[in-house]
């Protein structure tokens, strides 16, 4: 196959999105631009997370961490490239360069973050994960309250407002993307199969622990394009945007649609972000509401919407691999 | 140094837990095509000496050797792309995967292409999935499972789920193939069909292959070689006819007040 | 010197309070492999239990020992039948279930009983519940004497307060390793299953450790409210997860361990932002689970089963 084909049957999913974000962007308020690019952001979070925690079955709480070092990253690299002018282009296709640098940036600075975490902390049981994690989460911010160069409790602020819908968008789709293709392959099956059972996957050739590790990784990275994204619509970087709540709150996501189901995280990051929008009246009963929900939802339904179908099971999308059937009852 | 030509080798493995000695200075040497039973009674560390072989358990002592190589030491999916491949006493299959999915992870190790491929859909990927399906597909087929591809594998019967983690094993592409207790659990004519196809397996793949089983007729009609293990201790090896009549195996079994009574002698042991 | 002794002194009244709360988490992971992230919370109802028998006890008018006793046993019964309550309908139904479920609901609890605390007063009811965002203040029990010898600081706050705490924990070692309770606890946390084969009581034993684990926790917030006598809903938070980087420390599931574990913590905070960084002083709490994890996972007396293949 000629490789211009190989790269637009790859590229296709974002070609047919590029389109469809701009005419989005163009027919959305400001204010429901926000919200819109916000439970985009979450979708992107949530997605990336499953790929831990629902494809591989381990217990990773502090995601928001990961994307607390990709956020500063990206920040840093915006505002010290702020104002320059690339050569031969205009301002505003520079900024926009700038923009991608600063993303990918923090998405390898946050993969780099998931290998220092995962690595050691892989080998063990999966409880301690769960620990690991949310101490990661933690030490994280009180690295960043503690440290003038990345702004304190303060943070950075004055960041320009880069992120759009179309950015999100892309974001958005490259995550789908990964997650879709990555549980279709034999790489995919090879992580379900840690999740089913860690010690038959390694006799059968898997090497469970440098998987594990990948699918930290790239999680981790994943959550870091979301903190890039999310600090340029906000135009703030401070730590308490990535508390260890805001790890949760991606938890419930996940379990919410489901372990495993990337359609499930995608449209419970999307009711949810929505949900809390129209919730803004009774902000103190939020987190109230938030805990029942989950409490309820393990008791009665822990396999949550879509327990681990996918849209792609029932809807034939062009260009799909065909998935790994699976079906998780936690 | 090792046995020449020998596929697998167990030098003075031994095994401890603790305070308990699972398994003493464990010997065995298997050519290629053999069929050696492991044979022994509960506790006697057959399961151990297994999970020595495909490192599951590093030996607290003694070396392991697959075809020439040392691999003791190694983590098992090392073991297992080394070429050694196993069942397990209690089945582990990846319940909620369909048959066809459980045997393609066994060929997983074999791909070309790495893991950026899958996000780009490269043409090397693609062929990877598709030798993949057909591999697994052909394993299946070996099995007798085709009809049950995509059904998961916590809903098939007890005897496919058995030949399932079979199969799973022999796509691993082995060379020593290591099934513990494959007859648990099976009826007398399923265990005809087992022994039959574990025959099979040995000739159309070349392998070598070691069974735990307690079922006598069935590790009897199967093996060309016997070790006996009693408290992590080999008491006997051989050819089974010699084995069964063996006092010291008999004791083991049955206990020595059978032996008194059958006014049978152990040599070496004091006679009242 | 005298500032070494005085962090010695600062460093085991605060380690003893992370032991007893760590105890609760290292109880109830040995019985049910869980992490209880809302034992913590636990802790913070215990200390508001304590507050409102304080209130109603009349104690800040007229400071006596006996209704600081019955205040202090008070809110340990009422933790411990909030624990009870907690483990029967958020965690039992679920014991069968993936270790992830239970752990979340976990969660669902802890952040019910943070933020449930922060919505306002129901009106009409005589006491303000719930208590609200604002934090409120213990009132004294009885009156602070302080002593200095030598330079030192020590109140008699402190003294009742460590006194106590070791006494607690005696009392607990000997009911976990001297009863037979406690090896029913024991045998629980090895294998449940054959446990409950051999004639034990799982689900009771497991309530009562439940119930063990929130008394403490109870004990510990009111032996606290000496030197620390604010109370907000959110106080268990930071405590709980120092707490449990105790237990981890100590080995989690080992109840020596755990003490140990408290008291590890709490001379380490005090004597490295004692003589370091004090604003890194939550952060110690982290690394020092970071080291342990590297360094030796189980923990100090932890031991690591191997899975059977």
């Amino acid at each position: 196959m000629r490789p211009l084909r190989i790269v637009l049957r790859s590229a296709l999913p974002f070609l047919i999105a590029i389109p469809l974000c701009l005419a989005l962007q163009s027919v959305l308020s400001p204010g429901w631009s926000i919200i819109v690019i916000a439970a985009g952001i979450n979708v992107i979070l949530a997605v990336s997370l499953n790929v831990v925690n629902g494809f591989t079955g381990q217990f990773s709480i502090g995601h928001a961490g990961f994307a607390a070092v990709g956020a500063y990253t990206a920040a840093k690299i915006t505002t010290a490239m702020h104002g320059l002018q690339i050569v031969g282009l205009s301002a505003g296709v520079s900024d926009q360069v700038v923009f991608l640098i600063a993303l990918v940036a923090g998405m390898i600075t946050a993969a780099m973050a998931g290998f220092l975490v995962g690595m050691p902390s892989l080998r063990l049981r999966g409880d301690y994960l769960a620990i690991v994690t949310l101490g990661f989460n933690e030490i994280i911010r009180v690295i960043i309250e503690n440290t003038p160069f990345l702004g304190q409790a303060t943070g950075i602020s004055g960041l320009p407002r880069l992120t759009t819908v179309l950015w999100v968008g892309l974001g958005v789709i490259a995550t789908i993307s990964m997650a879709r293709r990555l549980v279709g392959s034999t790489h995919g099956r090879a992580l379900l199969a840690i999740r089913e059972d860690e010690v038959a996957a390694e006799a059968m050739g898997v090497d469970t622990t440098g998987y594990k590790v990948r699918a930290f990784v790239i999680a981790s990275a994943f959550a870091g394009l979301a903190g890039g994204l999310l600090v340029h619509l906000i135009q703030l970087c401070t730590p308490r945007s990535f508390t260890f709540v805001k790890s949760i709150e991606v938890v419930v996501m996940v379990v919410l649609g489901g372990m495993g189901s990337v359609t499930g995280s995608v449209v419970s990051a999307l009711v949810l972000s929505f949900a809390l929008e129209g919730l803004r009246e009774v902000q103190q009963y939020r987190m109230v509401l938030y805990s029942l929900l989950l409490i309820v939802l393990m008791l009665t339904r822990p396999t949550g919407l879509f327990g681990t179908r996918e849209i792609w099971d029932i809807i034939k999308l062009p260009g799909r691999r065909k998935a790994a059937r699976v079906e998780v009852t936690p | 140094m090792t046995a020449p030509g020998a596929v697998l080798e167990a030098r003075h493995v031994t095994m401890q837990f603790g305070g308990l000695k699972a398994l003493s200075d464990f010997n065995l040497t298997l050519m290629p095509g053999e069929l050696v039973g492991l044979i022994g009674p509960n506790g006697a560390g057959k399961t151990t000496a297994f999970n020595a072989i495909t490192g599951v358990y590093p030996p607290s002592a003694g070396d392991v050797f697959v075809a020439g190589e040392r691999v003791n030491g190694q983590r098992p999916h090392q073991i297992c792309m080394a070429g050694v491949a196993r069942t397990f006493q209690n089945i582990r299959l990846f319940k909620e995967l369909t048959a066809l999915d459980n045997v393609k992870v066994a060929c997983h190790h074999g791909r070309k292409a790495g893991f950026a491929a899958a996000f780009f859909l490269t043409p090397a990927f693609v062929a990877d999935e598709e030798r993949i399906t057909a591999r697994a597909e052909e394993y299946l087929k070996v099995m007798g499972l085709s009809h049950r591809r995509d059904a998961l594998a916590k809903n098939l019967p007890y005897g496919e789920q058995r030949r399932l983690e079979i199969a799973r094993a022999l796509a691993s592409g082995p060379k020593v193939l290591c099934l513990d207790e494959p007859a648990a659990g099976m009826n007398a004519s399923e265990k005809v069909a087992l022994m039959e196809l574990i025959h099979r397996i040995r000739d159309q793949f070349r392998l070598a292959i070691l069974v735990i089983e307690h079922d006598m007729r069935l590790v009897m009609g199967v093996s060309e070689r016997l070790v006996v293990l009693d408290h992590g201790v080999t008491i006997s090896q051989g050819v089974p006819e010699r084995v069964r009549k063996d006092p010291k195996v008999i004791e083991a079994y049955l206990g020595d007040s059978y032996l008194e009574e059958k006014k049978i002698a152990v040599p070496g042991a004091p006679t009242t | 010197m005298i500032e070494f002794l005085q962090h010695l002194v600062n460093g085991l009244s605060v380690g003893t309070i992370y032991a007893l709360i760590a105890l609760g988490y290292t109880m109830v992971y040995g019985v049910l492999k869980l992490i209880n992230f809302a034992h913590g919370d636990v802790y913070m109802v215990g200390a508001f239990a304590g507050f409102y028998l304080a209130n109603a006890m009349g104690v800040g008018g007229t400071p006596s020992l006996a209704r600081a006793i019955i205040v202090f046993v008070g809110s340990m019964g009422i933790c411990a039948a909030l624990g009870v309550l907690i483990e029967r309908f958020a965690y039992r139904p679920l014991r069968h279930r993936a270790r992830l479920t239970s752990l979340i609901t976990a969660i669902g609890v802890s952040f019910l009983l943070e933020y449930g605390f922060q919505l306002p007063s129901i009106p009409g009811i005589g006491i303000p519940f719930p208590p609200g965002p604002t934090p409120r203040f213990f009132p004294e029990p009885f009156a602070r004497v302080a002593w200095e010898p030598f330079g030192l600081y020590i109140s008699n706050y402190d003294v009742v307060s460590f006194v106590t705490a070791v006494a607690l924990m005696l009392i607990l070692q000997y009911i976990v390793y001297r009863t037979r309770f406690g090896t029913s606890m024991r045998a629980v946390s090895f294998d449940s299953q054959v446990a409950g084969l051999m004639g034990i009581n799982v689900n009771r034993v497991i309530a009562y450790t439940f119930a063990l684990g929130s008394g403490l926790a109870a004990a510990a917030a009111l032996l606290f409210a000496g030197s620390r006598p604010k109370v907000d809903p959110l106080m268990g938070l930071a405590l709980g997860v120092k707490a449990f980087v105790a237990a981890v420390f100590g080995g989690i599931g080992n109840v020596p361990g755990a003490m140990v574990g408290g008291l590890a913590l709490g001379l380490a905070e005090e004597f490295v932002s004692g003589y370091a960084l004090s604003s890194y002083r939550d952060g110690i709490a982290f690394a020092l689970l970071i080291i342990v994890l590297l360094v030796r996972p189980a923990g100090l007396f932890g031991t690591f089963r191997p899975e059977k293949v």
